[in-house]
């Protein structure tokens, strides 16, 4: 790891007029996925600025729905009763990620912005356009089994987000507020904040240099009390997602009245399924229902050589979670 | 080489342990730091830390202090410079649980933690747990059940069990194998690592 100048920020001012100033600085939190990538090389920072002092914490109910503070960790989250109650998908989403010691460190700000787990892009060996622009990509025809088979292009098929939890903000329409260095803020919906690859993979969100996420506020509907997250990876515990997804649904009469539907695992970003939420609306559910709802998900996947299983995994996933949360 | 009072950073080259051998005496006063009256609150941290500087680390109640660059993880902070070696290095990425620690009561893994930013925090590792030569009930019931082959993962393991016993998430073995998921053990100790977690739940207060 390269050595640093370490800055301890007061107020949010103070942390992202540093980030301005210097491109070459990042903010820290947790830590987990920067220290990470930064032992690795893959990430070189002359500067960190430490946010954890800062005001983004709390986790309450507020008329646009549960706002989480950017700095709370993962673990405080998961087990909030407001979230285990309101929310499931989204508790289930962070206890099902990591392990117990990095859901203590990991904040929900960092979370959001965890970066991808392919193995090219984290060795710096190998050419990768994320990680150095116009080098090329070789998971198209290498390794490719953990990455992405929809949103991917020909720069860069990487899961760019490999995590859990924003895959359940993304189905439940969370909104992020970002702060930057003029002290302004704005809010832009998670379902906007993620960038697919197209030419310029090494942008992966629509954040500014200088901005930082506060906090993550989401709403509270009928879709989201009835929502859960189901994942599917090697083992039962402890592993990245092969394939997931975050549900919900409202089911009034016998008749699907709204529904959320966000996969893990298999887009190039957390993939929010309007085609698969169209097949479930005004339907009743049913297993058939379900299952065109997760053909029409991955109708337009673009599978590699050693990742097409995740075509028919993604599709059972999604049937599973359906039936679960409508049983 | 560097004055005693300040150790050296990592040696890009890998030849560490070349140093630690020369320098071992030298190192000697070095890592026997002032001590600092543990009343102190640690307020005074300097905001902007460049290159090495002096920092505070309340380990197992005591205050201590290193001359470190803000790059020293905790587990080196730990086992480099305060000679507290209980806490492995596995895989140096928070993949493996063995440097497991607890600060503020929390587990963490502190090879992904910066040790400059844990001062003012209380530190908790495997060397603390003991009351003099009375074992933790968790250390005991490792050593009944057998909760260990070559023993390079236990001192994670325990800690990591301590927590996961006060965090309430000790239940059931099942509910143990997917809290302690973050500790690896190569040699496969599971069962009796489960089986001693579930006994020192029982007799920790």
């Amino acid at each position: 790891m390269n050595n640093f100048s370490y800055i301890q920020a007061d107020k949010a001012k103070e942390a992202t007029t540093a980030k301005r100033d210097d491109k070459s600085a990042a903010f820290i939190a947790g830590g987990t996925t920067l220290l990470d990538l930064m032992k690795l090389n893959v990430e070189n920072h002359d500067q960190l600025i430490d946010v954890n002092m800062l005001p983004f914490r709390g986790i309450e109910m507020t008329k646009n729905g549960l706002r989480i503070g950017a700095l709370e960790r993962m673990s405080d989250v998961g087990e909030h009763p407001l979230v285990v109650q309101n929310f499931p998908a989204v508790s289930q989403s962070l206890l099902l990620a990591a392990s117990a010691q990095l859901r203590n460190m990991a904040s929900i700000g960092g979370n959001v912005l965890q970066r991808t787990r392919c193995g090219y892009f984290r060795d710096t060996a190998f050419p990768c356009n994320k990680r150095e622009p116009g080098t090329g990509c070789p998971a198209i025809e290498g390794d490719n089994r953990n990455l992405a088979i929809l949103g991917t292009s020909d720069a860069c098929i990487a899961t760019s987000y490999p995590g859990d939890l924003s895959v359940a903000l993304v189905a439940l329409d969370a909104v992020l507020t970002l702060e930057n260095a003029k002290g302004k803020q704005r809010e832009v919906p998670i379902t906007k904040f993620y960038l697919l690859p197209g030419s310029t993979p090494q942008k992966e969100t629509v954040l500014e240099d200088d901005e930082l996420i506060v906090a993550v506020t989401i709403p509270q509907t009928a879709a989201a009390q009835k929502s859960m997250y189901l994942k599917v990876r090697e083992r039962t515990s402890y592993a990245y997602a092969l394939a997931s997804a975050a549900v919900g649904l409202e089911v009034q009469g016998g008749v699907i009245r709204a529904a959320k539907v966000a996969l893990g695992g298999v887009g190039a970003q957390p993939w929010r399924s309007p085609e698969a939420e169209k097949m479930l609306v005004g339907k009743a559910p049913s297993e058939a229902v379900f299952r065109a709802a997760a053909e029409a998900a991955l109708r337009g996947a673009k599978p590699r050589e050693h990742n097409a299983f995740k075509v028919e995994m993604a599709q059972n996933t999604l049937v599973r979670a359906l039936s679960e949360v409508a049983a | 080489m560097s004055a005693p009072t300040t150790p050296a950073p990592l040696n890009p080259d890998g030849s560490r342990r070349t140093f630690m051998k020369q320098a071992g005496g030298f190192l000697g006063l070095a890592l026997a730091p002032p001590f600092i009256s543990q009343a102190e609150r640690l307020t005074a941290l300097s905001k902007k830390v460049e290159g090495v500087s002096t920092i505070s680390l309340k380990v197992n109640g005591a205050v201590r202090a290193i001359r470190a660059e803000p790059r020293v993880t905790l587990l080196d902070a730990l086992r480099e410079y305060l000679d507290l070696t209980g806490s492995k290095k596995g895989c140096d990425h928070g993949q493996c649980g063995a440097c497991t620690v607890l600060v503020d009561g929390k587990r963490v893994n502190s090879c992904l933690t910066l040790a400059v930013m844990t001062q003012g925090k209380e530190i908790t590792t495997i060397e603390g747990l003991a009351k003099g030569e009375e074992l933790h009930p968790m250390q005991a019931a490792f050593l009944k059940h057998d909760g260990f082959q070559c023993g390079y993962c236990t001192p994670g393991q325990i800690m990591s069990a301590v927590a996961c016993v006060q965090e309430g998430h000790a239940g059931s073995a099942d509910e143990v194998r997917e809290w302690m998921s973050g500790n690896l053990c190569r040699c496969s100790a599971y069962p009796n690592i489960t089986a001693a977690i579930l006994e020192a739940k029982t007799q920790m207060g």
